[in-house]
């Protein structure tokens, strides 16, 4: 499991609104990258565009290429489906299906693929929920609503949901900006462990989460607004935040700036 | 910041004006924009001041009565019409000489003499509005799904104002095309189901056709279709966000996305859309007098002409109705009415169990 990925100059849209520019980078497998920037400078259409998503907006559009493992994800003949069952994701929001169980929250990218063996799902849940490091707290009432959960069992109820389709990748939009501080460590906890199997890239706005959890660091920025934004230094995390190559990647993580 | 009373203006005035004052927040220059704090507008607390009295008589408490007159209006006007209903069915129910209930023919008028019942017209009743429910429930979700989630917008302006148009046809309309024209295909229809599938009891017929319960039932659909589409797709529209990208994050299909968020999401509002338009198929009238066979026999056929409805019986019959035939109408009108009641309330909950599970996440 865990791919790597390489963005050659990625360029997305909205309509006509440029949102960033000529991105290249390369992720590598089994590792955390984090993406930081000012507000607005592209990290999340950024990582949108890793798993297809940013096309469901309307007037969403790529271009240049992603490849996972020496594959374009956006070939004329790829499956979408398929890509975003590879390259799994957790939103800021916890977004649990709010009429589902936490079970069948859990299960269903599984029975999306046609998993239906009941045997089959329940170790699927336990195992995700496990990983997710939420098994103990739910295991008694896996059959109540999942958006009964607190706001932290629930993020981490989706990144079991995430996780319980076995992705290569796993994409996380700012996943602790909605949580507590104990929930947040529970979930950067979490990250350390999955990045033994899965390929991670997570945006946060939490510079010190950035450096505890990351492994590699990519800064953004935009010049102005209107301006599309563009990948300013990518590096290993502890250069980045001890030794910066750009005057702007040191302004912005020292706070003089954004 | 607190709601500043107007009493406290003109005391406060500017920043430390009289007494101490809080300031709010220390004060970051802005260039582009005027200063936050207007004279009118005091930004500051005084501490120690005592807090504004509650008003007794406020907005609050006008709103407060006009809300509960309003409701408690509604609840007498429906237990007075049920009265009426009551006092001038007494008449005529006391001189039927059939049981009301399982008798199914018709014919009150005559004084010392009264034979009705209500079975066959509730029967036809029910079976009519279910058939049209049948059909038009599957057609109409469909069009809300595409109108919401696959047609291009300008298509589905367009679409989803003809379908409002649609509900905008006097049902007198909808009963004379149905009667002058769309007779006549629904007789090859019937025709044909009856030859293909005439040993199935709805379709079973000694070879008459015309104007059949499976008229009215399709001219009824195609009458609670726009109800249905429209309320449904508004519906469909309101599904959150993420939880239509929850779901395409985890590789659903456009049909997986809404089998897995839009529907679940949907289902409260698609019962209650249902629910109208079951309310309307009940109560519709005009339409179906002029396309049902008014017949007064229990049949399960659906091709053969008969058919007819407690509220077509009563369009039909009113006109050559004594006092004793119309307050036997009443009676059935009365029987209408709690069937129609019957049905909300299942409906009711039915969306009441869904919102219990739900109610349950958020304790
Ligand atoms: N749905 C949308 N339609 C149009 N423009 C959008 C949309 N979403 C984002 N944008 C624009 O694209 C640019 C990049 O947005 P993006 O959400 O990627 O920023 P971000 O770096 O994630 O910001 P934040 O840190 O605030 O989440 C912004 O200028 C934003 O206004
Ligand atoms: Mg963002």
């Amino acid at each position: 499991m865990a791919k790597r990925i390489e963005a050659d100059n990625v360029t997305a849209y909205y309509g006509s609104f440029k949102a960033i520019e000529g991105v290249n980078m390369v992720i590598e497998r089994k590792s955390v990258t984090a993406l930081i920037g000012p507000s607005g400078c592209g990290k999340s259409t950024f990582l949108r565009s890793i798993n297809r998503m940013h096309e469901v907006i309307p007037n969403g559009r790529v271009e240049g290429t992603i490849s996972v493992d020496g594959q374009n994800i956006y070939d004329k003949d790829v499956d979408v489906t398929a890509v975003r069952r590879m390259i799994g994701m957790v939103f800021q929001r916890p977004n649990p299906f709010p009429t589902m169980s936490i079970f069948d929250n859990v299960v269903a990218g599984l029975k999306l693929v046609g998993v239906r063996r009941k045997g089959e799902l329940q170790v699927a849940a336990e195992k995700a929920l496990r990983g997710a490091n939420l098994w103990e707290e739910v295991k008694d009432r896996l059959d109540k609503p999942g958006a009964g959960l607190s706001g932290g069992q629930q993020q981490r109820l989706c990144i079991a949901r995430a996780i319980a389709v076995e992705p290569q990748v796993v994409l996380m939009d700012e996943p602790c900006s909605a949580l507590d501080p104990i929930s947040t460590l529970a979930i950067e906890d979490l990250i350390g462990e999955l990045k033994d199997s899965y390929t991670i890239v997570i945006v946060t706005h939490n510079m010190q989460q950035a450096a505890r959890v990351s492994d590699r660091t990519a800064f953004f920025s935009l010049e102005k607004t209107g301006d599309p934004g563009r990948l300013v230094e990518y590096d290993e995390t502890q250069k980045i935040f001890t030794n910066p190559g750009e005057k702007r990647t040191e302004d912005y993580i020292t706070g003089r700036f954004g | 910041m607190p709601a500043q009373r107007p009493g406290n203006t003109l005391a406060a005035g500017h920043s430390g004006v009289t007494g101490e004052t809080v300031s709010a927040l220390p004060t970051v220059e802005v260039p582009d924009r005027p200063a936050p704090a207007r004279p009118e507008e005091p930004r500051e607390v005084h501490v120690g001041e005592p807090l504004p009295k509650r008003r007794r008589y406020g907005g609050e408490t006008y709103f407060k009565s006009l809300t509960t007159v309003g409701g408690s209006a509604v609840l007498a006007i429906i237990a007075a019409i049920a009265l009426f209903l009551i006092i001038e069915a007494v008449p005529a129910l006391s001189a039927n000489k059939e049981n009301f209930f399982t008798f199914t023919k018709w014919s009150p008028n005559a004084l010392n003499d009264a034979h009705f019942g209500i079975a066959s017209l509730a029967f036809g009743t029910i079976l009519s509005a279910a058939i049209a429910l049948l059909v038009a429930v599957p057609i109409a979700l469909g069009i809300a799904l595409y109108l919401s989630h696959y047609a291009h917008r300008r298509v589905a302006t367009i679409l989803g104002f003809a379908i409002d148009l649609l509900a905008a046809v006097p049902s007198v309309v909808f009963g004379l095309w149905g009667r002058e024209f769309f007779a006549v295909p629904v007789q090859d229809l019937s025709i044909w189901l009856n030859k293909y599938l005439g040993w199935f009891p709805l379709f079973a017929s000694d070879g008459r056709f015309g104007h059949s319960v499976l008229l009215g039932s399709l001219v009824l659909a195609i009458m609670i279709l726009p109800i249905v589409t429209s309320l449904s797709r508004e519906v469909f529209m309101q599904t959150p966000r993420e939880h239509e990208e929850a779901a395409m994050a985890l590789g659903a299909t456009k049909w997986e996305v809404i089998r897995t968020a839009v529907l679940p999401y949907g289902r409260p509002g698609i019962v209650a859309s249902v629910m109208l338009g079951l309310g309307r198929a009940l109560g519709e009238t005009i339409a179906l007098a002029m396309t049902l066979g008014s017949s007064f026999v229990i049949s399960w056929s659906v091709v053969e002409p008969g058919g007819n409805t407690i509220a077509a019986n009563i369009a039909n019959a009113f006109g050559e109705a004594n006092d004793q035939g119309r307050s036997a109408l009443i009676a059935s009108g009365l029987v209408l009415f709690a069937i129609t009641l019957i049905v909300n309330m299942t409906a009711r909950a039915i969306v009441r169990r869904r919102k219990r599970f739900l109610a349950a996440a958020t304790t």
